[in-house]
């Protein structure tokens, strides 16, 4: 570490730093977990609008088929895991903090593992960037890192904004993950090959991959790697949760931020995780889509802890029982890391292509207990890595206002959780931000649709209005045709009987 | 597991308690040395106040419906009696402490909307209120007795002159050095001759001079609010800035004017500038919660209090520096926000 680093370092007044419980399961390589009975394929994995079901219930499929296909711009398909019968497509259980029934495929695998035809790519580097992104596409690719943006579509970012540098996330900054960890250590040829494509994809001429100073063997394993390509340099990143979110990142390691409410891609820079990089070279080499993941399996509740290459789809039970159970009473089942992680309403929920850890978690290791009164020690402020002031944001919110609390940036809030883990008086600030981004959300979408029917009104009642006014124009118009008609007709008459007066004259003169 | 629960599913352990034991704990060696240099007297009277500042606590949260006795055990109310308590004269009568708690909790805590609500530090809306009430109580001054001398009064006896508020015996009055020089410069004696007679304890941090219970032992309020600050529960940004505020107005004036401006090193170890700056401007709910908030709100405090310590008719002005100041929080805090990532930066550099 040189002297710029330290410098940088030491100017970082940002974040917290949480018991990493990484060594628990560091050490472990990623095992391969048989497949299990069931596979539950929920059509919402990823951030966008849910893949449509290309297949029918009792068909029966191949590994690596598509089972749903991606709708619209930002969206992803789904494949199958392993050859088996789909047995029925209908709401399930799926990982979401409410527990309410998603829309899922269910696979039920039959044993035999029968792949379609894939088509390898013995060089996927003399592809065109095109033809990368579609086949990204094509593929299923999510971002891995939890975020589970499309990776095709933040590949197809450079069009619209000159992308300069690709940065690969290998902070791992969330407690007891390491499957990014042991990817990098057991497959670092994966890794930089993925990066050097979808630089390639996005036009970029450098890719930085950052991984924090306490991955020592990854960082070793990826620089080894990447030496034989200048265009790929490896950096020592602080040890500090949210290292690894995506400004923290591009700010650290670009010395630019990224616009508040714009995209990173505006200032030169896209972001991927390690583990999408790994997957992307697995995915254009192989020609066989995403449908497995590296995920951590740990807790101090769980009896082995491990890391786990598993099917997608398989359920977090399962994964809890190929793990020996758990040995002590479990606080919390969290999916992904304890600092953003969901908590599972139960086991009966898949893994999905953004779960990075399943998490067993007892009660001292989860924190909480019940809120008290804000001391104002603005110890939330000091480790907020936006520089806002949480605890003023969250009494606007609780005094229902919040829109008041966007005055303070709420809309920049990127969700760490930092504020929560340090708050001395356990007020949930992160719940508060969510809650009120949500209502936000939902009141606009009232107020569009407030707008959209008032628009529907409008015309209606001026469509109203103009059909009224054409039946009576219409009928003002027969009225008056009539009444022409009957003037003709009278003067007609009149003319006939002043024929006839003028003939009376004429007889009687 | 049936009620969602929202990230972070982690929590360092901290707690309001946790702070409010800490600061206690920091407070500990200058109370221990405060009891010893002032005995008995000084000892009851922080009982009194810690206990009334509790039984209040209690009576406001049973009335307001806040919570019941278990809050007491977040220690807020127990602290702010413990700080009030060691800014009074060590000799002063039951009821002044008495009041003073009610004065803190009620009025300065509990009638904004209690813990985290005040607007103002309550130990000094309660000092305050003391000093402008019961001006002579307040400025009953007493030489340190310590205890196991035999120069001050044993248990029995200081519960008894604590209770029925028996003068305090010629031999024992005293006064502290700013109350001296100010008297003195009343009677057109100027410090160069004022200060030197007063004797050379009232600058030496050690204490031994006259002096509220817990403000004499610089060295010690020092230590403790290093610990503070190493265990992260203050930071160094408002002490630093109060002494800053306080002495380097004090060694401009007494380099140009030794005749009428203390020294910096007297207006740092004679008052309560030491006790203020670590434990009172340091409130976590009456402070500014920004960097630049917390370093101009210091710098107000410590510049104030020279202000009313050289020129206005009290001889210390520590606790209007203070309240003055926590009436501005609300603006400091308004103008001195952080830049939220990703705006306004010009060049569209990080920071």
């Amino acid at each position: 570490m040189g002297f710029r680093d330290l410098i940088a370092d030491f100017k970082l007044q940002w974040g917290v730093h949480p018991d990493g419980h990484k060594s628990l399961t560091s050490e472990r390589p990623i095992e391969s977990m048989p497949l299990p009975e069931r596979l539950v394929l929920p059509l919402a994995q990823h951030i966008g609008a849910p893949a449509r079901p290309v297949v029918a219930p009792g068909e029966r499929v191949l590994r690596g088929q598509r089972l749903a296909e991606p709708v619209g711009m930002v969206s992803s398909a789904v494949h199958a895991p392993t050859s088996g019968r789909i047995a029925d497509i209908g709401d399930y259980p799926v990982p979401h903090p409410s527990g309410l029934a998603a829309a899922a495929l269910v696979l039920l695998p039959d044993g035999l593992d029968e792949p379609v035809a894939f088509e390898p790519c013995e060089d996927p580097h003399s592809l065109e960037a095109d033809e990368i992104a579609r086949r990204v596409a094509a593929g299923g690719v999510v971002g891995l890192g939890g975020a589970t943006f499309p990776a095709a579509v933040k590949l197809g970012l450079g069009k619209r904004n000159p992308v300069h540098t690709l940065l690969l996330n290998g902070g791992e900054c969330e407690p007891y993950l390491s499957c990014d960890d042991r990817t990098m250590r057991e497959r670092p040829q994966a890794v930089v090959d993925g990066a050097r494509l979808m630089a390639r994809a996005l036009g970029a001429q450098a890719v930085v991959i950052g991984i924090e100073r306490n991955k020592p063997a990854a960082i070793a394993a990826v620089q080894l790697a990447a030496s034989g390509h200048p265009e790929v340099s490896v950096r020592a990143l602080p040890v500090r949760y949210p290292m690894g979110s995506e400004k923290q990142l591009v700010a650290y390691l670009t010395g630019v931020e990224v616009p508040a409410g714009g995209l990173s891609a505006e200032v030169g820079v896209v972001v991927h995780n390690v583990g999408t990089a790994a997957e992307v070279s697995r995915v254009l080499r192989t020609g066989e889509p995403l449908t497995h993941r590296a995920l951590t399996v740990s807790g101090a509740a769980i009896s082995r802890p491990a890391n786990l290459r598993v099917a997608i789809g398989t359920s977090v039970a399962d994964i809890i029982a190929h793990c020996g159970g758990v040995r002590r009473d479990v606080a919390r089942y969290v999916m992904g890391g304890p600092m953003m992680g969901m908590l599972l309403p139960g086991t009966d929920v898949p893994v999905v292509k953004g779960s990075s850890g399943v998490l067993s978690l007892t009660s001292e290791e989860a924190g909480g207990g019940s809120a008290s009164a804000c001391i104002r020690c603005a110890r939330c402020a000091g480790v907020c890595p936006i520089g806002l002031q949480p605890f003023e944001m969250a009494a606007r919110i609780r005094a229902g206002r919040a829109e008041a609390a966007v005055d303070l940036g709420l809309k920049d809030c990127i969700g760490c959780g930092s504020c929560a883990y340090t708050c001395p008086a356990k007020i949930p600030l992160s719940h508060y931000f969510s809650y009120a981004k949500g209502s936000l959300a939902a009141a606009e979408r009232s107020r569009l649709k407030n707008e959209s029917i008032k628009k529907l009104t409008a015309a209606r009642s001026e469509r109203l209005a103009r059909e009224a006014r054409e039946k009576a124009e219409a009928a003002a118009r027969r009225k008056a045709e009539r009444e022409a008609a009957k003037r003709r007709a009278a003067e007609a008459a009149a003319g006939e009987a002043a024929e006839e007066r003028r003939e009376v004259p004429q007889v009687s003169a | 597991m049936t009620t969602p629960v929202h990230a972070p599913h982690a929590h360092d352990g901290g707690s309001v308690g946790r702070v409010m034991r800490l600061v206690m704990l920091a407070l500990l060696p200058v109370t221990l040395w405060g009891f010893y240099l002032f005995g008995w007297p000084a000892i009851w009277l922080w009982l009194i106040t810690v206990g009334s500042a509790m039984l209040f606590e209690l009576v406001c949260l049973r009335v307001s419906g806040r919570g019941g006795p278990t809050i007491l055990r977040d220690g807020s109310a127990a602290l702010a009696g413990w700080l009030l308590a060691l800014t009074l004269p060590p000799w002063s009568p039951w009821w002044i402490a008495v009041i003073g708690s009610f004065v803190a909790i009620c009025i300065a805590k509990h009638a904004y909307g209690g813990l985290g609500q005040n607007p103002f530090n309550p130990a000094m809306v309660a000092r305050v209120a003391l000093l402008i009430s019961f001006p002579l109580e307040m400025t009953q001054w007493v030489a340190p007795a310590p205890l196991f001398s035999g120069t001050g009064p044993d248990a029995i006896e200081a519960l008894e002159r604590l209770l029925f508020s028996s003068p305090i015996p010629d031999a024992l009055t005293s006064a502290t050095l700013l109350g001296h020089v100010k008297t003195e410069a009343s009677r057109g004696v100027d410090l160069l001759a004022s200060v030197p007679s007063f004797g050379a304890a009232a600058a030496d941090g050690i204490g031994r001079h006259a002096g509220s219970i817990g403000e004499t032992g610089s060295w010690l309020i020092l230590a403790g609010g290093l610990f503070l600050i190493s265990r992260r529960v203050i930071g160094w940004h408002v002490p630093v800035a109060v002494l800053a505020g306080l002495c380097v107005p004090a060694m401009l004036a007494h380099g140009l004017d030794p005749a009428h401006h203390l020294s910096a090193r007297h207006h740092l170890f004679a008052g309560a500038a030491m006790l203020g700056a670590f434990f009172i401007a340091t409130d976590l709910v009456t402070s500014p919660a920004t960097v630049t908030g917390r370093l101009l709100y210091g710098l107000a405090i410590g510049f104030l209090s020279w202000v009313i310590r050289s020129f206005a008719g009290f001889p210390e002005g520590f606790a209007f520096a203070v309240l003055l100041m926590n009436a501005c929080v609300p603006i400091i805090d308004r103008f001195t926000r952080p830049r939220i990532y990703g705006h306004g930066a010009t060049d569209g550099r990080a920071a």
